[in-house]
Protein backbone atom coordinates (compact mmCIF):
# COMPACT_ATOMS: atom_id res chain seq x y z
CA UNK A 1 0.00 0.00 0.00
CA UNK A 2 1.01 3.09 -0.97
CA UNK A 3 2.26 5.86 1.65
CA UNK A 4 0.55 9.40 1.82
CA UNK A 5 1.67 12.62 2.45
CA UNK A 6 -0.52 15.28 4.07
CA UNK A 7 -2.64 18.25 2.40
CA UNK A 8 -1.76 21.16 4.85
CA UNK A 9 -3.06 23.58 3.43
CA UNK A 10 -5.74 24.54 0.37
CA UNK A 11 -6.74 27.79 -1.27
CA UNK A 12 -8.09 29.10 -4.67
CA UNK A 13 -9.03 32.26 -6.40
CA UNK A 14 -12.22 32.78 -7.36
CA UNK A 15 -13.05 31.44 -10.91
CA UNK A 16 -14.84 33.81 -13.25
CA UNK A 17 -13.61 35.71 -16.28
CA UNK A 18 -11.52 38.40 -14.61
CA UNK A 19 -9.28 38.89 -17.82
CA UNK A 20 -5.69 39.22 -15.38
CA UNK A 21 -3.24 37.48 -15.50
CA UNK A 22 -2.75 33.81 -14.72
CA UNK A 23 0.22 34.86 -12.65
CA UNK A 24 -2.11 36.93 -10.63
CA UNK A 25 -5.00 33.87 -9.62
CA UNK A 26 -1.86 31.67 -8.96
CA UNK A 27 0.06 33.68 -6.50
CA UNK A 28 -3.49 34.39 -4.71
CA UNK A 29 -4.53 30.86 -4.25
CA UNK A 30 -1.24 30.33 -3.25
CA UNK A 31 -0.82 33.00 0.05
CA UNK A 32 -4.24 31.24 0.57
CA UNK A 33 -2.91 27.74 0.94
CA UNK A 34 0.22 28.73 3.08
CA UNK A 35 -1.86 30.56 5.42
CA UNK A 36 -4.37 27.77 5.53
CA UNK A 37 -1.35 25.54 6.36
CA UNK A 38 0.36 27.66 8.49
CA UNK A 39 3.01 27.55 6.43
CA UNK A 40 5.93 30.87 5.90
CA UNK A 41 6.71 30.82 2.07
CA UNK A 42 10.15 31.12 2.82
CA UNK A 43 9.70 27.29 4.29
CA UNK A 44 8.80 25.85 1.20
CA UNK A 45 11.34 23.43 -0.24
CA UNK A 46 9.62 22.72 -3.90
CA UNK A 47 7.33 24.19 -5.59
CA UNK A 48 5.31 22.53 -8.86
CA UNK A 49 3.47 24.55 -11.06
CA UNK A 50 0.90 23.65 -13.48
CA UNK A 51 1.80 24.94 -16.86
CA UNK A 52 -0.63 26.90 -18.62
CA UNK A 53 -0.23 26.62 -22.88
CA UNK A 54 -2.17 30.45 -24.02
CA UNK A 55 -0.21 32.67 -21.62
CA UNK A 56 3.10 32.72 -23.86
CA UNK A 57 6.46 31.24 -21.95
CA UNK A 58 5.56 32.33 -18.50
CA UNK A 59 2.55 29.62 -18.83
CA UNK A 60 5.25 27.12 -20.19
CA UNK A 61 7.36 27.23 -16.89
CA UNK A 62 4.70 28.22 -14.48
CA UNK A 63 6.38 26.58 -11.21
CA UNK A 64 9.40 29.29 -11.51
CA UNK A 65 7.21 31.77 -12.94
CA UNK A 66 5.00 31.70 -9.22
CA UNK A 67 7.99 31.57 -7.51
CA UNK A 68 9.57 34.35 -9.04
CA UNK A 69 6.21 36.48 -8.48
CA UNK A 70 6.12 34.86 -4.43
CA UNK A 71 9.59 36.39 -4.20
CA UNK A 72 12.83 33.99 -5.40
CA UNK A 73 13.87 31.72 -2.18
CA UNK A 74 16.34 29.13 -3.82
CA UNK A 75 13.52 26.57 -3.33
CA UNK A 76 13.79 23.80 -6.07
CA UNK A 77 11.13 23.73 -9.02
CA UNK A 78 8.95 21.99 -11.43
CA UNK A 79 6.55 22.39 -14.22
CA UNK A 80 4.59 19.90 -15.55
CA UNK A 81 1.83 19.61 -18.13
CA UNK A 82 -0.83 17.24 -18.99
CA UNK A 83 -3.70 18.76 -20.32
CA UNK A 84 -6.98 18.70 -18.34
CA UNK A 85 -5.17 16.60 -15.99
CA UNK A 86 -2.12 19.33 -15.67
CA UNK A 87 -2.92 19.61 -11.86
CA UNK A 88 -2.85 15.89 -11.21
CA UNK A 89 0.84 16.04 -12.64
CA UNK A 90 1.79 18.48 -10.57
CA UNK A 91 0.93 17.29 -7.63
CA UNK A 92 1.83 13.97 -8.13
CA UNK A 93 5.76 15.11 -8.76
CA UNK A 94 5.50 17.37 -5.41
CA UNK A 95 3.89 14.14 -3.50
CA UNK A 96 6.75 11.89 -4.96
CA UNK A 97 9.11 14.27 -3.71
CA UNK A 98 8.14 14.24 -0.12
CA UNK A 99 7.88 10.51 -0.05
CA UNK A 100 11.57 10.21 -1.53
CA UNK A 101 12.50 11.98 1.45
CA UNK A 102 13.53 14.63 -0.92
CA UNK A 103 11.90 17.07 0.83
CA UNK A 104 9.01 18.01 4.06
CA UNK A 105 7.40 20.85 2.47
CA UNK A 106 5.89 21.20 -1.40
CA UNK A 107 3.71 23.97 -2.99
CA UNK A 108 1.75 23.33 -6.11
CA UNK A 109 0.01 26.02 -8.39
CA UNK A 110 -1.93 26.10 -11.37
CA UNK A 111 -4.09 28.83 -12.88
CA UNK A 112 -4.67 30.35 -15.95
CA UNK A 113 -6.24 32.98 -18.12
CA UNK A 114 -8.61 31.88 -20.96
CA UNK A 115 -9.84 32.98 -23.95
CA UNK A 116 -13.69 33.44 -25.08
CA UNK A 117 -15.36 30.90 -27.39
CA UNK A 118 -14.30 27.00 -28.32
CA UNK A 119 -10.66 26.51 -27.43
CA UNK A 120 -8.79 26.39 -30.34
CA UNK A 121 -5.61 25.07 -30.87
CA UNK A 122 -2.70 26.54 -30.72
CA UNK A 123 -1.88 29.10 -33.53
CA UNK A 124 0.18 28.73 -36.98
CA UNK A 125 0.36 26.14 -39.54
CA UNK A 126 1.12 22.44 -38.20
CA UNK A 127 0.14 19.58 -40.60
CA UNK A 128 1.49 17.29 -38.69
CA UNK A 129 0.27 17.93 -35.12
CA UNK A 130 -3.44 15.94 -34.89
CA UNK A 131 -4.46 19.21 -32.49
CA UNK A 132 -4.49 20.98 -35.84
CA UNK A 133 -5.75 18.41 -37.70
CA UNK A 134 -8.75 17.53 -36.24
CA UNK A 135 -9.92 21.32 -36.58
CA UNK A 136 -8.73 21.98 -39.91
CA UNK A 137 -10.20 18.74 -41.43
CA UNK A 138 -12.92 17.63 -39.21
CA UNK A 139 -13.85 21.33 -37.34
CA UNK A 140 -13.94 17.98 -34.75
CA UNK A 141 -14.17 20.89 -31.31
CA UNK A 142 -14.60 19.22 -27.92
CA UNK A 143 -18.22 19.79 -28.02
CA UNK A 144 -17.92 17.32 -31.38
CA UNK A 145 -16.52 14.63 -28.93
CA UNK A 146 -19.09 15.39 -26.22
CA UNK A 147 -21.75 14.89 -28.65
CA UNK A 148 -20.34 11.40 -29.85
CA UNK A 149 -20.10 10.34 -26.30
CA UNK A 150 -23.42 11.59 -25.19
CA UNK A 151 -25.15 10.20 -28.39
CA UNK A 152 -23.85 6.96 -27.63
CA UNK A 153 -24.94 7.11 -24.08
CA UNK A 154 -28.35 7.75 -25.22
CA UNK A 155 -28.73 4.94 -27.95
CA UNK A 156 -26.76 2.08 -25.75
CA UNK A 157 -27.99 2.77 -22.24
CA UNK A 158 -31.20 4.96 -23.27
CA UNK A 159 -30.27 8.23 -21.79
CA UNK A 160 -32.18 11.69 -22.45
CA UNK A 161 -32.12 14.72 -23.03
CA UNK A 162 -33.69 15.28 -20.24
CA UNK A 163 -30.86 13.51 -17.82
CA UNK A 164 -28.36 15.30 -19.14
CA UNK A 165 -30.11 18.45 -17.87
CA UNK A 166 -30.77 17.01 -14.85
CA UNK A 167 -27.11 17.01 -14.31
CA UNK A 168 -27.00 20.49 -14.54
CA UNK A 169 -29.79 21.28 -12.48
CA UNK A 170 -28.22 19.42 -9.82
CA UNK A 171 -24.28 20.58 -10.24
CA UNK A 172 -26.00 24.07 -10.08
CA UNK A 173 -27.05 23.85 -7.04
CA UNK A 174 -24.23 22.42 -5.68
CA UNK A 175 -22.19 25.56 -6.89
CA UNK A 176 -24.80 27.96 -5.47
CA UNK A 177 -23.03 27.36 -1.56
CA UNK A 178 -19.41 27.58 -2.71
CA UNK A 179 -17.86 31.09 -2.99
CA UNK A 180 -15.35 30.22 -5.32
CA UNK A 181 -17.69 29.12 -8.20
CA UNK A 182 -18.27 31.31 -11.23
CA UNK A 183 -21.68 30.56 -11.70
CA UNK A 184 -23.80 30.88 -8.79
CA UNK A 185 -27.25 30.23 -9.78
CA UNK A 186 -29.69 27.64 -9.56
CA UNK A 187 -30.83 26.28 -13.05
CA UNK A 188 -33.98 24.80 -13.98
CA UNK A 189 -34.84 22.14 -16.58
CA UNK A 190 -36.35 24.39 -18.70
CA UNK A 191 -33.47 26.57 -18.45
CA UNK A 192 -31.45 23.98 -20.06
CA UNK A 193 -33.60 22.20 -22.63
CA UNK A 194 -34.08 26.07 -23.98
CA UNK A 195 -30.44 26.68 -24.26
CA UNK A 196 -29.54 26.25 -27.63
CA UNK A 197 -28.33 22.78 -29.32
CA UNK A 198 -23.98 23.24 -29.85
CA UNK A 199 -23.51 19.85 -30.92
CA UNK A 200 -26.33 17.72 -30.84
CA UNK A 201 -27.82 16.02 -28.34
CA UNK A 202 -25.76 18.50 -26.13
CA UNK A 203 -27.29 22.02 -25.77
CA UNK A 204 -25.23 25.39 -24.18
CA UNK A 205 -25.78 24.83 -20.98
CA UNK A 206 -24.69 20.85 -21.14
CA UNK A 207 -21.04 21.86 -21.88
CA UNK A 208 -18.66 23.71 -19.49
CA UNK A 209 -17.43 27.20 -19.92
CA UNK A 210 -13.94 28.47 -19.92
CA UNK A 211 -12.86 30.47 -17.34
CA UNK A 212 -10.14 31.92 -15.28
CA UNK A 213 -9.18 30.92 -11.65
CA UNK A 214 -6.27 29.38 -9.81
CA UNK A 215 -5.91 26.68 -7.03
CA UNK A 216 -3.14 25.70 -4.61
CA UNK A 217 -2.26 23.41 -1.97
CA UNK A 218 0.45 22.74 0.11
CA UNK A 219 1.68 19.11 0.57
CA UNK A 220 3.92 17.97 3.38
CA UNK A 221 5.15 14.40 4.84
CA UNK A 222 3.44 12.72 6.99
CA UNK A 223 6.03 13.07 10.09
CA UNK A 224 5.83 17.08 9.21
CA UNK A 225 1.95 17.37 9.60
CA UNK A 226 1.75 15.95 13.00
CA UNK A 227 3.88 18.24 14.43
CA UNK A 228 1.98 21.26 12.64
CA UNK A 229 -2.03 19.69 13.35
CA UNK A 230 -3.71 16.15 14.34
CA UNK A 231 -6.05 15.50 12.09
CA UNK A 232 -4.46 16.42 9.02
CA UNK A 233 -6.07 15.29 5.41
CA UNK A 234 -4.34 12.47 3.98
CA UNK A 235 -3.52 12.15 0.10
CA UNK A 236 -3.66 8.66 0.09
CA UNK A 237 -3.21 7.46 -3.58
CA UNK A 238 -2.51 9.64 -7.19
CA UNK A 239 -3.15 7.91 -10.28
CA UNK A 240 -1.62 9.49 -13.34
CA UNK A 241 -2.39 6.55 -15.87
CA UNK A 242 -2.17 5.99 -19.56
CA UNK A 243 -4.24 4.19 -22.06
CA UNK A 244 -3.37 0.56 -22.59
CA UNK A 245 -2.96 -0.60 -26.42
CA UNK A 246 -5.52 -0.85 -27.96
CA UNK A 247 -7.59 2.34 -26.79
CA UNK A 248 -11.00 1.55 -28.39
CA UNK A 249 -12.76 4.45 -27.54
CA UNK A 250 -12.42 7.66 -29.76
CA UNK A 251 -10.30 10.35 -27.97
CA UNK A 252 -9.58 13.74 -28.34
CA UNK A 253 -7.77 14.82 -30.24
CA UNK A 254 -7.78 11.43 -32.70
CA UNK A 255 -9.23 10.46 -35.75
CA UNK A 256 -9.58 7.10 -35.03
CA UNK A 257 -9.29 4.84 -32.55
CA UNK A 258 -6.77 1.96 -32.09
CA UNK A 259 -7.42 -1.05 -34.09
CA UNK A 260 -8.28 -4.45 -31.91
CA UNK A 261 -8.24 -6.70 -34.45
CA UNK A 262 -4.78 -8.33 -33.78
CA UNK A 263 -4.36 -7.54 -30.24
CA UNK A 264 -7.64 -7.59 -27.96
CA UNK A 265 -8.80 -4.74 -26.53
CA UNK A 266 -7.48 -4.68 -22.45
CA UNK A 267 -9.95 -5.79 -19.77
CA UNK A 268 -10.53 -2.93 -18.29
CA UNK A 269 -11.14 0.01 -20.48
CA UNK A 270 -9.03 3.07 -19.99
CA UNK A 271 -11.77 5.54 -18.55
CA UNK A 272 -12.19 2.59 -16.05
CA UNK A 273 -8.33 2.35 -14.78
CA UNK A 274 -8.06 5.62 -14.07
CA UNK A 275 -9.53 5.56 -10.12
CA UNK A 276 -8.96 2.01 -9.92
CA UNK A 277 -5.47 2.36 -10.27
CA UNK A 278 -5.80 5.04 -6.93
CA UNK A 279 -8.44 2.54 -5.41
CA UNK A 280 -5.93 -0.33 -5.66
CA UNK A 281 -2.81 1.76 -4.28
CA UNK A 282 -4.68 3.14 -1.03
CA UNK A 283 -6.43 -0.57 -0.44
CA UNK A 284 -9.79 1.18 -0.62
CA UNK A 285 -13.05 0.38 -3.08
CA UNK A 286 -15.94 2.31 -4.85
CA UNK A 287 -18.28 1.02 -1.97
CA UNK A 288 -15.73 3.34 0.57
CA UNK A 289 -16.38 6.32 -1.14
CA UNK A 290 -18.42 8.98 0.72
CA UNK A 291 -18.19 11.45 -2.06
CA UNK A 292 -16.92 12.02 -5.62
CA UNK A 293 -15.45 15.13 -7.69
CA UNK A 294 -15.59 14.20 -11.45
CA UNK A 295 -14.70 16.27 -14.75
CA UNK A 296 -18.14 17.18 -16.05
CA UNK A 297 -16.57 18.85 -19.26
CA UNK A 298 -20.07 17.81 -20.32
CA UNK A 299 -23.34 16.67 -17.84
CA UNK A 300 -23.76 13.53 -19.89
CA UNK A 301 -19.74 12.89 -19.27
CA UNK A 302 -20.50 13.36 -15.79
CA UNK A 303 -22.97 9.92 -16.09
CA UNK A 304 -20.23 8.14 -17.92
CA UNK A 305 -18.24 9.18 -15.17
CA UNK A 306 -20.43 7.03 -12.38
CA UNK A 307 -19.49 3.93 -14.14
CA UNK A 308 -15.61 4.14 -14.65
CA UNK A 309 -15.06 5.35 -11.05
CA UNK A 310 -17.63 1.95 -10.09
CA UNK A 311 -20.41 3.74 -8.36
CA UNK A 312 -22.82 2.28 -10.97
CA UNK A 313 -22.66 -0.62 -12.89
CA UNK A 314 -22.61 0.39 -17.04
CA UNK A 315 -26.36 1.69 -17.97
CA UNK A 316 -27.31 2.52 -14.62
CA UNK A 317 -25.61 6.02 -14.04
CA UNK A 318 -28.69 7.22 -15.04
CA UNK A 319 -30.69 5.25 -12.41
CA UNK A 320 -28.38 7.04 -9.69
CA UNK A 321 -29.20 10.25 -11.37
CA UNK A 322 -32.39 9.95 -11.03
CA UNK A 323 -32.95 8.70 -7.55
CA UNK A 324 -30.99 11.44 -6.15
CA UNK A 325 -28.09 9.42 -5.10
CA UNK A 326 -25.38 11.67 -6.38
CA UNK A 327 -26.88 14.92 -4.84
CA UNK A 328 -25.77 16.31 -2.13
CA UNK A 329 -27.65 14.27 1.05
CA UNK A 330 -27.48 11.64 -1.28
CA UNK A 331 -25.92 8.14 -0.75
CA UNK A 332 -22.69 9.44 -2.86
CA UNK A 333 -22.97 12.66 -4.02
CA UNK A 334 -21.08 13.72 -6.81
CA UNK A 335 -19.25 16.98 -7.56
CA UNK A 336 -20.64 18.65 -4.31
CA UNK A 337 -18.20 21.79 -5.48
CA UNK A 338 -20.47 22.35 -8.22
CA UNK A 339 -18.26 20.89 -10.91
CA UNK A 340 -17.05 21.98 -13.80
CA UNK A 341 -20.95 23.09 -13.94
CA UNK A 342 -20.03 25.99 -11.70
CA UNK A 343 -17.11 26.27 -12.35
CA UNK A 344 -16.15 26.11 -15.94
CA UNK A 345 -12.82 24.94 -16.83
CA UNK A 346 -9.42 26.77 -15.70
CA UNK A 347 -7.51 23.72 -17.36
CA UNK A 348 -4.16 23.56 -15.36
CA UNK A 349 -5.42 24.75 -11.87
CA UNK A 350 -8.61 22.11 -12.19
CA UNK A 351 -7.34 19.02 -10.54
CA UNK A 352 -5.80 21.19 -7.85
CA UNK A 353 -8.99 22.66 -7.03
CA UNK A 354 -11.06 19.27 -6.87
CA UNK A 355 -8.43 18.32 -4.42
CA UNK A 356 -9.12 21.75 -2.12
CA UNK A 357 -12.80 20.55 -1.99
CA UNK A 358 -11.62 17.20 -1.26
CA UNK A 359 -9.98 18.45 1.74
CA UNK A 360 -12.31 21.14 2.42
CA UNK A 361 -15.12 18.69 3.22
CA UNK A 362 -12.90 15.63 4.80
CA UNK A 363 -12.71 18.41 7.19
CA UNK A 364 -16.11 19.46 7.64
CA UNK A 365 -15.28 23.04 6.31
CA UNK A 366 -17.55 23.09 3.47
CA UNK A 367 -20.07 24.89 4.59
CA UNK A 368 -23.47 24.53 2.65
CA UNK A 369 -22.27 21.89 0.44
CA UNK A 370 -20.82 19.83 3.20
CA UNK A 371 -21.02 16.14 2.98
CA UNK A 372 -21.86 15.24 6.52
CA UNK A 373 -19.54 13.03 7.84
CA UNK A 374 -17.14 12.55 4.55
CA UNK A 375 -14.07 10.79 5.60
CA UNK A 376 -13.01 9.45 2.02
CA UNK A 377 -13.77 11.21 -1.63
CA UNK A 378 -12.19 11.05 -4.80
CA UNK A 379 -11.38 13.26 -7.35
CA UNK A 380 -11.28 12.42 -11.15
CA UNK A 381 -10.27 13.65 -14.06
CA UNK A 382 -8.53 12.84 -17.82
CA UNK A 383 -6.49 14.68 -19.98
CA UNK A 384 -6.54 14.68 -23.94
CA UNK A 385 -3.55 12.48 -25.13
CA UNK A 386 -3.82 9.97 -22.86
CA UNK A 387 -3.99 11.57 -19.35
CA UNK A 388 -5.47 9.71 -16.68
CA UNK A 389 -5.92 11.59 -12.83
CA UNK A 390 -7.54 10.37 -10.22
CA UNK A 391 -6.70 11.65 -5.96
CA UNK A 392 -7.74 9.76 -3.69
CA UNK A 393 -8.22 11.54 0.13
CA UNK A 394 -9.02 10.55 3.28
CA UNK A 395 -9.67 11.21 7.30
CA UNK B 1 -18.08 26.90 -60.68
CA UNK B 2 -18.26 23.63 -59.00
CA UNK B 3 -16.56 21.19 -60.96
CA UNK B 4 -14.67 23.84 -63.05
CA UNK B 5 -12.19 23.86 -60.55
CA UNK B 6 -9.06 21.63 -59.60
CA UNK B 7 -9.80 19.53 -56.70
CA UNK B 8 -6.86 18.57 -54.51
CA UNK B 9 -6.68 16.58 -51.24
CA UNK B 10 -6.82 18.73 -48.08
CA UNK B 11 -3.88 16.24 -46.65
CA UNK B 12 -1.73 14.25 -48.14
CA UNK B 13 -1.60 10.74 -48.27
CA UNK B 14 -4.32 10.13 -46.08
CA UNK B 15 -7.05 9.29 -48.67
CA UNK B 16 -6.84 7.59 -52.41
CA UNK B 17 -7.73 10.33 -54.62
CA UNK B 18 -10.62 7.99 -56.21
CA UNK B 19 -14.07 9.68 -56.63
CA UNK B 20 -15.65 6.08 -57.77
CA UNK B 21 -13.42 4.15 -55.10
CA UNK B 22 -12.31 6.40 -52.26
CA UNK B 23 -10.29 4.18 -49.60
CA UNK B 24 -8.55 5.91 -46.48
CA UNK B 25 -4.99 4.85 -46.51
CA UNK B 26 -3.70 3.62 -42.91
CA UNK B 27 -0.81 1.20 -42.63
CA UNK B 28 -0.23 -2.01 -41.25
CA UNK B 29 2.52 -3.87 -39.38
CA UNK B 30 4.37 -6.48 -41.42
CA UNK B 31 5.00 -8.33 -38.07
CA UNK B 32 1.54 -8.64 -36.05
CA UNK B 33 -0.60 -7.57 -38.44
CA UNK B 34 -2.07 -4.59 -36.34
CA UNK B 35 -3.37 -2.03 -38.64
CA UNK B 36 -3.36 2.11 -38.05
CA UNK B 37 -5.22 5.36 -39.47
CA UNK B 38 -3.60 7.69 -39.32
CA UNK B 39 -0.43 5.95 -41.00
CA UNK B 40 2.33 5.66 -38.57
CA UNK B 41 6.43 4.82 -39.04
CA UNK B 42 6.42 2.70 -36.32
CA UNK B 43 4.06 -0.06 -34.55
CA UNK B 44 2.69 0.93 -31.24
CA UNK B 45 1.90 -2.54 -30.40
CA UNK B 46 3.51 -2.34 -26.84
CA UNK B 47 4.77 -6.37 -27.34
CA UNK B 48 6.19 -5.38 -30.95
CA UNK B 49 7.51 -2.16 -32.07
CA UNK B 50 8.68 -3.22 -35.09
CA UNK B 51 9.27 -0.47 -37.93
CA UNK B 52 8.05 -2.19 -41.03
CA UNK B 53 4.81 -1.07 -41.91
CA UNK B 54 3.01 -1.50 -45.60
CA UNK B 55 0.59 0.91 -46.93
CA UNK B 56 -3.28 -0.55 -46.73
CA UNK B 57 -6.22 0.86 -47.68
CA UNK B 58 -8.73 0.60 -44.96
CA UNK B 59 -12.18 -0.63 -45.54
CA UNK B 60 -14.94 1.30 -47.32
CA UNK B 61 -17.61 0.74 -45.39
CA UNK B 62 -18.56 0.13 -41.74
CA UNK B 63 -21.33 0.97 -39.19
CA UNK B 64 -22.11 3.63 -37.39
CA UNK B 65 -20.92 3.90 -33.81
CA UNK B 66 -22.04 7.27 -33.01
CA UNK B 67 -23.01 10.65 -34.61
CA UNK B 68 -23.67 14.78 -33.58
CA UNK B 69 -23.27 17.72 -34.99
CA UNK B 70 -22.03 21.64 -35.55
CA UNK B 71 -24.50 24.08 -34.91
CA UNK B 72 -22.07 26.88 -34.59
CA UNK B 73 -19.00 27.37 -37.14
CA UNK B 74 -15.78 25.69 -35.26
CA UNK B 75 -12.75 28.01 -34.99
CA UNK B 76 -9.30 28.00 -37.78
CA UNK B 77 -7.68 26.11 -39.03
CA UNK B 78 -11.26 25.55 -40.08
CA UNK B 79 -12.35 26.63 -43.06
CA UNK B 80 -16.37 27.74 -42.39
CA UNK B 81 -18.83 28.31 -45.13
CA UNK B 82 -20.12 32.09 -44.87
CA UNK B 83 -22.88 31.46 -43.64
CA UNK B 84 -21.78 29.15 -42.11
CA UNK B 85 -23.59 25.46 -42.87
CA UNK B 86 -23.93 23.31 -40.16
CA UNK B 87 -22.80 19.45 -40.42
CA UNK B 88 -22.91 16.31 -39.09
CA UNK B 89 -19.74 14.15 -37.54
CA UNK B 90 -19.91 10.54 -37.60
CA UNK B 91 -17.91 8.01 -35.88
CA UNK B 92 -17.83 4.63 -37.82
CA UNK B 93 -17.05 1.38 -36.67
CA UNK B 94 -14.70 -0.83 -39.41
CA UNK B 95 -15.22 -4.29 -38.67
CA UNK B 96 -12.19 -5.69 -40.30
CA UNK B 97 -9.92 -3.19 -38.91
CA UNK B 98 -12.19 -3.44 -35.42
CA UNK B 99 -11.24 0.35 -35.28
CA UNK B 100 -13.66 3.51 -35.16
CA UNK B 101 -12.60 6.67 -38.03
CA UNK B 102 -14.53 9.96 -37.44
CA UNK B 103 -15.51 12.14 -40.35
CA UNK B 104 -17.57 14.49 -41.68
CA UNK B 105 -21.12 13.51 -42.46
CA UNK B 106 -22.01 14.57 -46.33
CA UNK B 107 -24.41 17.38 -46.74
CA UNK B 108 -28.40 16.63 -47.20
CA UNK B 109 -28.46 13.53 -45.06
CA UNK B 110 -30.86 14.01 -41.64
CA UNK B 111 -29.46 12.64 -38.97
CA UNK B 112 -32.46 12.43 -36.75
CA UNK B 113 -32.88 9.38 -38.93
CA UNK B 114 -29.75 7.71 -37.81
CA UNK B 115 -29.71 4.27 -36.46
CA UNK B 116 -26.37 3.10 -34.18
CA UNK B 117 -25.13 0.29 -36.62
CA UNK B 118 -26.67 1.40 -39.51
CA UNK B 119 -24.19 0.87 -42.69
CA UNK B 120 -22.11 4.22 -43.66
CA UNK B 121 -19.25 4.33 -46.40
CA UNK B 122 -16.86 6.44 -47.18
CA UNK B 123 -17.12 9.59 -50.08
CA UNK B 124 -14.59 12.21 -51.19
CA UNK B 125 -16.52 15.57 -50.67
CA UNK B 126 -15.40 19.29 -51.09
CA UNK B 127 -14.07 20.84 -47.60
CA UNK B 128 -13.93 24.19 -48.56
CA UNK B 129 -12.56 25.85 -51.33
CA UNK B 130 -10.79 29.03 -52.97
CA UNK B 131 -10.42 30.91 -55.65
CA UNK B 132 -8.35 28.21 -57.40
CA UNK B 133 -9.19 25.55 -55.79
CA UNK B 134 -11.40 22.63 -54.09
CA UNK B 135 -9.73 21.15 -51.38
CA UNK B 136 -11.16 17.43 -50.81
CA UNK B 137 -11.74 15.25 -47.98
CA UNK B 138 -13.12 11.78 -46.79
CA UNK B 139 -16.55 12.26 -45.55
CA UNK B 140 -19.39 9.45 -44.47
CA UNK B 141 -22.61 8.85 -46.12
CA UNK B 142 -25.45 6.35 -45.17
CA UNK B 143 -25.38 3.11 -47.85
CA UNK B 144 -28.93 3.70 -49.05
CA UNK B 145 -31.28 1.17 -47.50
ZN1 LIG C 1 3.50 -4.61 -34.82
Amino acid sequence: MARGVAVLGVGMHPWGKWGRSFVEYGVAAARAALKDAGIEWKDVEFVAGGDTIRNGYPGYVAGATFAQALGWTGAQVASTYGACATGAQAIDVARARILAGLCDVALVVGADTTPKGFFAPAGGERPTDPDWLRFRLLGATNPVYFGLYARRRMETFGATNEDFAQVKVKNSRHGLANPNARYRKAVTLDEVMASPVVSDPLRLLDICATSDGGAAVVLTSLDFARRHTTDAVTLAAVSTVTPRFPNTIIEMPNFATDSAASVPAPDVPFKDSIARRAYEAAGVGPEDLDLAEVYDLSTALELDWYENIGIAKPGEAEQLLRDGSTALGGRIPVNPSGGLASFGEAIPAQAIAQLCELTWQLRGEAGGRQVEGAKLGVAVNQGLFGHGSALLAKR
Amino acid sequence: MRGAKERVAAVEGWFRMDEAEPRLLGVRCRACRTSYFPKESFCRNPSCGAADLEEIPLSRRGKLWSWTDNRYPPPPPFVAKDPFEPYSVAAVLLEAEKMVVLGQVVAGVDAAAFRLGQEMELVLDTLFEDEAKQYIVWKWRPVAA
